[in-house]
């Protein structure tokens, strides 16, 4: 693209009123660029005076107005580079001549004043012509072969709701099923929770008639005994092998090596090619991940709908429960199975069981529910309960909780069940269980029937978890550098769980969305709703991928990240740094990218040494040229020259806080340049050394919150930026430079009010250090 | 009955209802490739979430989120955001309906560059209900900092007074129009979802808990608004009586909820938003008492049941089971005394604190309002989905009670019948 360069300065909201407005357009005039100032510059007027520019040709267009966030759609201008120099919040707003006053005529060119917010807003508007200098248009990236096919991994419930509801919005879908029949769990029980509002009484189950649909829809094909090998490739085109389960063959996914096979006898870690040859040692028998499947079927998206199974207490777990020594004493799953094969019997001896206490919580001490239960647990033996009344006109039914679990709409059941008058329920500690002649007797404390009791039973039932198959096994086998399953599941107990609360699809590995009981302990109701919402987003990835543009968070985003591999030095950083896994290196360690498994955030090229990885409008020269705009005065300039202090800030958190700081007019220091970034996982070291090069005299970040609440929405960025910074000492001694010169915090966007006090502590404490005594040089 | 297959199918949806479900609804369609009409009855989009201080159970700020959801909107032509709008009446089938909506004036136009002249020149105080009347905002306001759109609205209270004159004098970019009126508008869509979330239950109904009658209780959602930055007091917890810092603080669980007299179900977070907002509590007073009275605690699953363990590990967070039965003040001191029956030992327990928090429950939006939703309704004012029929949808709240990622999974589900509707025809 030719680039035809126009500057428009807004004078409206104060900035006119704030700052010298004719000394900043010479700013742009002595760079050669035509300017244009206007009062009122997103109004029909200001934004006609641009576009008639536009139409005359001119493409790359420096707006310095206010922030990017707002009048988005305003200053849109298809085809053409845009930067928004953000003066309104940033500048004018933040830093109020009462505070920050103007200069008089006589402290003009003096040597000794200066002006320090027309500095700031002649620097923005310098660091916004650098940008749209150095950034190209996105190009959108198009897979060779689109498949807007959808595999379902798992054909119970969850599995066969996701298939029929991409299928009824007219995407071909595979089922693969690792039993010989559809329906999982569900073809186990006798009943099951209500699906909708009265949401009282148990139902018939449902899985039969869903078996039905699935079976009959013309956009559905099920392989049953069927499990996933292997899934190369990327979103849109992934290379899926299939296996029976249990068979071994070569397209099995390999797995990455354990940390201490990446080593020598003497500790060093091993070159690229000796690891790659160690590598396929250890996974010998089977293909490299990026040896494709000649005869693997393409598919899409995927969705993991592979569910749950029972929790297998340990061998004296739960001893004071007499589980694994009664024969009486059973789980709620082995109880339903009992149920839905007849009346409900004593495994021990065959006899009537009439009287069956359900124990929601382990006890010892505690009120929390078994491991891996959830409020399906409290409903699943409410339910049973009704049984030993259904199979029994004179049965009773116990149940002891800690918290009765029944939120939302589901009270109604709960209540419903709890009219019958054979069926007990009580807050209680259930603290053992005993035999007792043939039977059983359940003692619990702190109920309602009285402080210490006993009960005598034929049977009881443990209320024990779901756990999601995941935890033992990857289950999605991605034929990914980074290994096969999702990472940090262990942060969610195994589950294939989102962090995001505000967006539950979200996983490490785009095109590929879980629901169901792999997701977190669900009823039916609850796992129908989810599958839906998983199908959505396989259905919205394809769409994305078909239009070259990112899914979340970056939506419609058209970059992607573009790699000058004669540069590449194999040092694999790239590869395993990617928060989504989504480089795969060769067996010289150069990475191969995926473009639709990437979310865009820059973590690559935040970490290579090499500096080569960079977006359309988005890249080490561009912001490294922006770093180099900042001017930064010396003692040539004046007797006393100001610091300068550059922050990285993340865009999506940390800049808008930046702008409500200027919205609420709270005031910070001056002296510091922001600069947004992707997220600072993105923030390569050598825009700091530039910066500290130049004479700056600190810098430092302003990301998310890091750790197992992370709120990062590339997970990881914040978190590698800190290990960045901490590393980066190093190089700051090496320029005699005191560590403290770089810094990184963590706010959150509803910091604001804590923002200038942090802003101004830095610049205080830099002030404390000194001046950075490369200045001037 | 014959359907008229020839009829255009319309490839748009309308989601009525700019809370959290609503925008993730409109956005995961859009984000397919459809275009979307959200209707927002505020001034705002946000809804409830956008006046809570954080998450539970990761303690993060709703704004973050939104923030995220608002940038998505601005880069998608795809979504048409109307706010101050209602919808009137929605006419016609699935594939093909056609909505009546009514814009009420903001007698702010698109001209406002949120620069804040006319609030400045605005001389009349009007109750914020953002804030649940706690504070006052000017009659010219942003509804709150982080607001989308970034636009100012004029109250009705001063349209007709020299203020609004002023505003509209104040403002140099023409953007205060006084002569706005209401407009309606039609819009052809293929399908409905309604996204219209929940109400604080009002809590001075519940006559046994003193709200109203006694200033330190307040509600849960007040307590949100404290605790916000952005909020009446700046972030500060404080008893509104003589804002004294408070030692001691009870908060009384199924205030309403589980309660035939009230809501008969379980509002589904206020276990988990009282269990949060003994963090916020314990952030600003490391030694202030706080007893929290429940039936049961529902804290379900792995996150859930986490959350509640550590906040158990705190040595000043009493856990009572036992419902209040009373309220009653200290005319002096202004404190209260909460009086529970311990489920369990049938011991009275009286236990007297600077301040109450009620955890106040939900009531669907749509509860008592006769609204063109073509759903079926239950008791409470939940609409009852018919996935047979199609065409219109209920999402989030609007359908039960549930937290935040509930909510949005079944929204984001809720996007696909929605899109499944404009496919089959």
């Amino acid at each position: 693209m030719d680039k035809k360069y126009g500057v428009y300065i807004c004078k409206g909201c104060g900035i006119g009123d704030a700052l010298d407005i004719e000394a900043l357009s010479a700013v742009a005039d002595e760079e050669g660029l035509p300017v244009k100032t206007h009062e009122f510059l997103c109004g029909k007027d200001g934004v006609a005076v641009i576009q008639k520019d536009v139409d005359d040709g001119i493409n790359t267009l420096v707006i310095a107005a206010c922030s990017r966030r707002v009048n988005t759609d305003v200053f849109r201008f298809p085809g053409c580079i845009v930067d928004r120099v953000n003066l309104r919040e940033q500048v004018v707003w933040s830093h109020p001549r009462s505070e920050f006053p103007a200069l008089t005529e006589d402290q003009k060119d003096d040597g000794v004043h200066f002006d320090r917010v027309q500095m700031l807003a002649e620097d923005y508007l310098k660091m916004g012509m650098a940008r749209v200098a150095k950034v190209d248009l996105p190009e959108p990236y198009k897979v060779e072969t689109l498949s807007k096919k959808i595999l379902v991994i798992g054909g119970g419930i969850t599995g066969m709701a996701a298939a029929l509801d991409a299928a009824e919005a007219g995407y071909e879908v595979t089922i693969v099923e690792k039993e010989a029949q559809l329906g999982g769990h569900a073809t186990e029980w006798r009943k099951q929770l209500p699906l909708s509002d009265p949401y009282e009484r148990p139902i018939a189950p449902v899985v039969a008639e869903r078996i039905k649909a699935v079976e009959a829809h013309p956009n559905i094909v099920v392989k049953t005994e069927t499990v996933v090998a292997r899934i190369a490739g990327e979103p849109g085109e992934f290379i899926v092998t299939l296996k029976k389960p249990g068979e071994k063959i070569e397209f099995d996914v390999p797995f990455p090596l354990p940390d201490e096979m990446k080593v020598d006898e003497n500790g060093k870690e091993l070159d690229a090619e000796a690891l790659h040859k160690k590598y396929m040692e250890y996974n010998k028998g089977k293909k490299d991940i990026l040896t494709l499947d000649p005869n693997g079927e393409m598919f899409g998206a995927v969705i993991l709908a592979a569910g749950w199974r029972p929790y297998a207490p340990a061998e004296g777990e739960l001893d004071h429960l007499g589980y694994g020594k009664l024969p009486d004493v059973v789980t709620n799953v082995q109880f339903e199975q009992m149920a839905k094969s007849g009346k409900i019997t004593r495994p021990s001896d065959g006899r009537e069981a009439k009287t069956v206490v359900f124990v929601q919580s382990p006890g010892a001490g505690d009120d929390s529910d078994f491991a891996y239960t959830g409020a399906v647990t409290s409903m699943v033996a409410l339910k049973q309960a009704g049984y030993v009344r259904e199979d029994y006109a004179d049965g009773k039914a116990y149940v002891f909780y800690q918290h009765m679990r029944t939120p939302g709409l589901s009270e109604n059941f709960y209540k419903s069940m709890q009219q019958d008058p054979g069926i007990f329920l009580s807050k209680g500690e259930v603290v053992g269980v005993s035999k007792n002649g043939s039977g059983l007797v359940v003692e619990a404390d702190n109920t309602l029937f009285g402080d210490k009791i006993k009960v005598g039973a034929d049977l009881v039932v443990l209320a024990t978890g779901m756990v999601p198959v995941t935890k033992d096994d990857p289950v999605i086998n991605l034929a990914y550098r980074q290994g096969p399953g999702f990472r940090d599941n262990a942060l969610f107990d195994d589950y294939a769980d989102s962090n995001f609360i505000c967006f539950p699809y979200e996983t490490q590995r785009t095109g590929i969305y879980a629901a169901g009981g792999v997701r977190r302990a669900m009823t039916v109701e609850e796992s129908i709703e989810d599958a839906a919402g998983a199908a959505l987003k396989a259905i919205q990835c394809l769409e994305s991928v078909n239009r070259g543009v990112s899914v979340h968070p970056r939506s419609g985003d058209m970059t992607f990240p573009d790699f000058f591999f004669q540069r590449c030095t194999q040092c694999k950083r790239c590869t395993e740094e990617c928060p989504f896994g989504a480089l795969d290196d060769d067996e010289r360690g150069t990475p191969k990218p995926n473009p639709t498994r990437c979310r865009r955030c820059g973590t690559c090229m935040g970490a290579c040494p090499e500096r080569i990885i960079g977006f359309a409008d988005y890249n080490i020269d561009s912001i490294g040229s922006m770093v180099k705009a900042i001017g930064v005065p010396s003692e040539d300039d004046y007797e006393e020259p100001p610091l300068r202090i550059l922050g990285l800030v993340c865009e999506n958190d940390a800049y808008p806080a930046l702008d409500m700081v200027g919205l609420n007019r709270m005031s910070f220091s001056a002296e510091v340049r922001f600069i947004p970034v992707r997220c600072l996982g993105s923030v390569n070291v050598i825009w700091i050394k530039d910066a500290l090069s130049q004479g700056m005299d600190g810098v430092f970040l302003l990301g998310c919150k890091h750790g197992d609440d992370y709120q990062c929405h590339f997970i990881k960025g914040s978190e590698l930026a800190d290990i960045r910074m901490k590393k980066i000492g190093d190089a700051l001694q090496s320029l005699a430079l005191e560590n403290e010169r770089v810094a990184q915090f963590q706010v959150a966007i509803d910091d604001y009010d804590k923002l200038p006090q942090i802003i101004n502590d830095f610049v205080a404490m830099v002030e404390d250090l000194g001046p950075n005594p490369f200045k001037g040089f | 009955m014959t359907q008229d297959k020839a009829a255009p199918a319309s490839q748009s949806i309308m989601v009525v209802g700019g809370g959290i479900s609503g925008l993730t609804s409109a956005l995961e369609a859009a984000e397919v490739g459809y275009e979307v009409f959200l209707v927002e009855k505020n001034p705002y989009l946000g809804g409830r979430v956008s006046q809570l201080n954080q998450y539970f159970p990761k303690l993060c700020p709703p704004t973050c989120g939104l923030e995220i959801n608002f940038r998505r909107i601005k880069d998608n032509p795809n979504i048409k955001v109307m706010t101050m709008t209602e919808v009137v009446k929605v006419d016609g089938q699935p594939g093909d309906y056609e909505a009546t909506v009514k814009v009420m004036p903001r007698y702010v136009n698109e001209n406002c560059t949120c620069c804040g002249e006319c609030a400045k020149v605005c001389e009349t105080e009007i109750s914020n209900e953002f804030n649940f009347g706690m504070d006052t905002s000017k009659g010219a306001y942003l509804p709150f900092e982080m607001a989308f759109p970034a636009r100012y609205v004029i109250s009705p209270q001063i349209i007709g007074t020299e203020d609004a004159k002023r505003c509209k004098e104040a403002c140099k970019y023409d953007a205060v129009d006084l002569e706005m009126t209401e407009k309606t508008i039609t819009l052809k869509v293929g399908a409905v979802i309604w996204a219209t979330g929940w109400e604080p239950y009002d809590a001075s109904r519940i006559d046994n808990l003193g709200f109203g009658l006694y200033p330190n209780i307040i509600t849960n959602m007040m307590m949100e608004r404290l605790a916000a930055p952005s909020g009446p007091t700046k972030g500060k917890i404080l008893r509104p009586s003589d804002d004294k810092e408070p030692t001691s603080i009870a908060f009384v669980q199924c205030a309403g909820s589980r309660d035939e007299n009230h809501l008969p179900y379980c509002s589904y977070i206020c276990c988990m938003a009282s269990l949060k907002q003994a963090t916020y509590v314990r952030e600003r007073y490391p030694d202030a008492k706080i007893y929290i009275f429940y039936i049961d605690l529902r804290a379900p699953g792995y996150r859930y049941e986490r959350f509640y363990k550590k906040i158990k590990e705190d040595e000043n967070v009493f856990f009572i089971k036992g419902k209040v039965a009373e309220v009653s003040e200290d005319t002096e001191t202004r404190n209260v005394t909460v009086t529970a029956e311990d489920a369990v030992s049938g011991e009275k327990i009286h236990q007297t604190v600077d301040m109450v928090v009620l955890a106040t429950g939900m009531q669907p939006t749509a509860a008592g309002m006769s609204l063109p939703a073509g759903l079926k309704m239950n008791a409470d004012g939940f609409f009852i989905n018919d996935f047979e029929k199609g065409g219109v949808f209920a999402a989030g709240c609007a359908n039960k009670p549930a937290d935040v990622v509930s909510s949005n999974q079944n929204a984001t589900g809720m996007a696909l019948k929605a899109i499944q509707t404009l496919v089959r025809r």
